[in-house]
């Protein structure tokens, strides 16, 4: 079972839900799809190691064959390639891999070369837990297809909690498209729930199955809560505000390693996604 | 005319509280809500909308089934796994990169426009604002800030402002990439916390990248003191000037609540210290010569 952990707005709470669900479980694979500020690993006491480059496959052009007729840049809706009298340019960060410049040069001109956007790695020595985080390099624009090559690690026969980045652009929905559920991590204030809102017309868009963890729960008001209630979407968890889980996530310590008490409410929590998933098949 | 961008790296930083105070700090200033995916500022501006404009980002294939002979030409080429087995486009995956197009043999795909989100103009209590919706799950979300920072430029010129403050994006992808190209100085907006500072450096990272001058403030200095030795260290260590910390404290839910920015909401300890931020920053500003403006994206 797939499950994704996101939110329309940053910084309300989706990794410490997503490493904390990911530690109570057994069994488990978590992704960090939050490839252009990946926190994970910060929560997790591991050594990372190198799986693969992500490699976007970006156009070489050799002078000798080509005329300079412009057909690529004709062709590149990325404005990656450009004719200029004596030479042809390509802006690497612009180019998305497509391919077309290649197919359209009448010369056999152009040919492809990888070209490393990000990485993906992994813990070393995994007994049952596996965890994997793309990274974006500094500088590079396209997070998506980061997100798509870490995906491709997901193996479908064990538990995958999958941390999304924030906000509701492309990104989103490479890490959460295919889920079987999505968790939807809120506080109860006015930019919490605006945010939720947006999440809320993604993952019914995507026809996702969803339930809302609110965090902080007792700051703001009531209005998370209220609407979720009005709108019969299940609430999954309230977690508090607390001055202790604050200081904890502050020096990257997971809450279940230190208040085991919130172990057996993540377990709780698991079995509900899968009630609720369920029901939501049938 | 001089740019600020307020960014974060990782969001729930208190980045838009500080950039709405800003902004009603700021007597001449512009303000652009860059973070175009899920856009905040609003709800603390209140602005009147006097503009709508579409925004259509990249084009998007479509199939005309009565010319296509299902052959799988496309689906072949297509490098982004966006056209399922029975020869329908996924939206949501396709860039809009014109490949299918050109291979299908029967002329049976065609690309057309589509409605990205929508950027407005608008007046709020503190001066003009430029901000935008983008649709769900669009890809031309640094497009949209581009065009979103375009808008807040002829708002600034039409009004003669001589300032632009952008809140920007969490993240460091594209949209991040678009709302700092060519500003003048970028503020981070970090916490004391392991993720902070990770994502601090990387965002510092990215401005660097870019050869733009940047400031950190960190905000809920009092969660863990130690690492804001840390961050201070780092921060000295490249350069970078802290303008100022700010206590963790209920009063920007408080004015959020009522729809108030920080300084409008109370005279306390919190609005004291952001004012004094807002001083530094500016006296940066000004120190700054405006050497990146033409590179301003278009
Ligand atoms: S299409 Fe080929 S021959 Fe024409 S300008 Fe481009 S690389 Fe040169
Ligand atoms: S591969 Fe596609 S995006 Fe890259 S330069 Fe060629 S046409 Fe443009
Ligand atoms: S336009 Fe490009 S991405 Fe979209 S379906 Fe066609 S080949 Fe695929
Ligand atoms: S290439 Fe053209 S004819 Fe062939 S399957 Fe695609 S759309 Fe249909």
């Amino acid at each position: 079972m797939k499950i994704a952990i996101a939110s329309g707005k940053g910084g309300t709470g989706k990794t410490t839900v997503a490493v904390n669900l990911a530690l109570a479980l057994e069994n488990v694979q978590l992704f960090d799809c939050d490839v252009e500020e990946p926190n994970c690993h910060l929560f997790l006491d591991i050594d990372l190691e190198k799986v693969e480059d992500v490699n976007i496959p970006t156009p070489v052009i050799d002078k000798s064959k080509c005329d300079l007729c412009g057909k690529c840049s004709e062709f590149c809706r990325f404005n990656a390639i450009a004719v200029l009298p004596k030479e042809v340019m390509v802006f690497p960060a612009l180019c998305h891999g497509c391919g077309g410049c290649t197919l359209v040069c009448p010369n056999g001109a152009i040919s492809e070369e990888d070209r490393s956007i990000g990485i993906i790695d992994k813990n070393k020595g995994n007994d049952g837990f596996e965890f994997y985080r793309g990274l974006l390099d500094i500088g590079e624009p396209m997070a998506s297809p980061v997100i798509a090559a870490l995906k491709k690690h997901i193996d479908v026969d064990r538990t995958a909690i999958i941390d999304s980045p924030p906000g509701t652009a492309c990104p989103v929905i490479t890490s959460v498209g295919d889920v079987d559920y999505c968790v939807l991590v809120t506080e109860s204030t006015p930019f919490g729930f605006h945010d939720l809102l947006l999440a809320i017309d993604v993952v019914k868009t995507l026809e996702i199955p969803f339930g809302v963890i609110i965090n902080r729960y007792d700051i703001g008001d009531n209005s998370v809560e209220e609407y979720c209630i009005s709108q019969q979407i299940p609430i999954l968890m309230k977690i508090p505000h607390d001055m202790k889980i604050a200081r904890l996530y502050s020096e990257g310590i997971p809450f279940v390693v230190r208040m085991p008490e919130w172990k057996d409410r993540f377990v709780q929590l698991f079995d509900t996604i899968r009630h609720e998933y369920e029901e939501a098949r049938s | 005319m001089k740019q600020l961008t307020v960014i974060s790296g990782k969001g729930g930083t208190g980045k838009t509280t500080i950039a709405a105070a800003f902004a009603s700090l700021a007597k001449d200033a512009v303000i652009a809500d860059c973070d175009v995916d899920a856009a905040d500022m609003h709800l603390i501006l209140q602005p009147e909308i006097l503009e709508t404009i579409d925004f259509t980002g990249l084009d998007v294939a479509s199939i005309d089934e009565s010319l296509c002979v299902q052959c799988g030409k496309c689906k072949d080429a297509c490098r982004f796994d966006a056209i399922r087995d029975d020869i329908t486009i996924n939206i949501y995956e396709c860039e809009g990169c014109g490949v299918c197009e050109y291979v299908c043999p029967e002329g049976a795909v065609s690309m057309v426009e589509r409605k990205a989100g929508d950027a407005y103009l608008s007046k709020t209590r503190f001066g003009p604002m430029a901000h935008a919706r983008l649709g769900i799950g669009e890809e031309a979300s640094g497009k949209l800030v581009s065009f979103v920072r375009n808008n807040a430029r002829t708002l600034a010129e039409k009004h003669d402002k001589d300032m632009i403050i952008i809140d920007g994006p969490p993240g460091t992808g594209c949209s991040v990439i678009a709302s700092i190209t060519g500003v003048d100085m970028v503020m981070v907006v970090t916490e004391p916390s392991v993720s902070g500072i990770h994502d601090l450096e990387r965002v510092l990272g990215v401005a660097g990248h870019f050869n733009i001058p940047a400031v950190v403030c960190i905000n809920k200095y009092d969660i863990n003191e130690e690492n804001v030795l840390l961050i201070e260290k780092y921060c000295s260590e490249n350069g970078v000037e802290v303008v100022g910390k700010l206590p963790y404290d209920d009063t920007p839910t408080k004015a959020m609540l009522r729809e108030m920015t920080v300084v409008e909401y109370s005279d306390g300890e919190f609005s004291r210290r952001v004012k004094e931020i807002w001083e530094n920053v500016r006296r940066h500003l000004h120190e700054t010569s405006g050497h990146t403006l033409l590179t301003m994206a278009k």
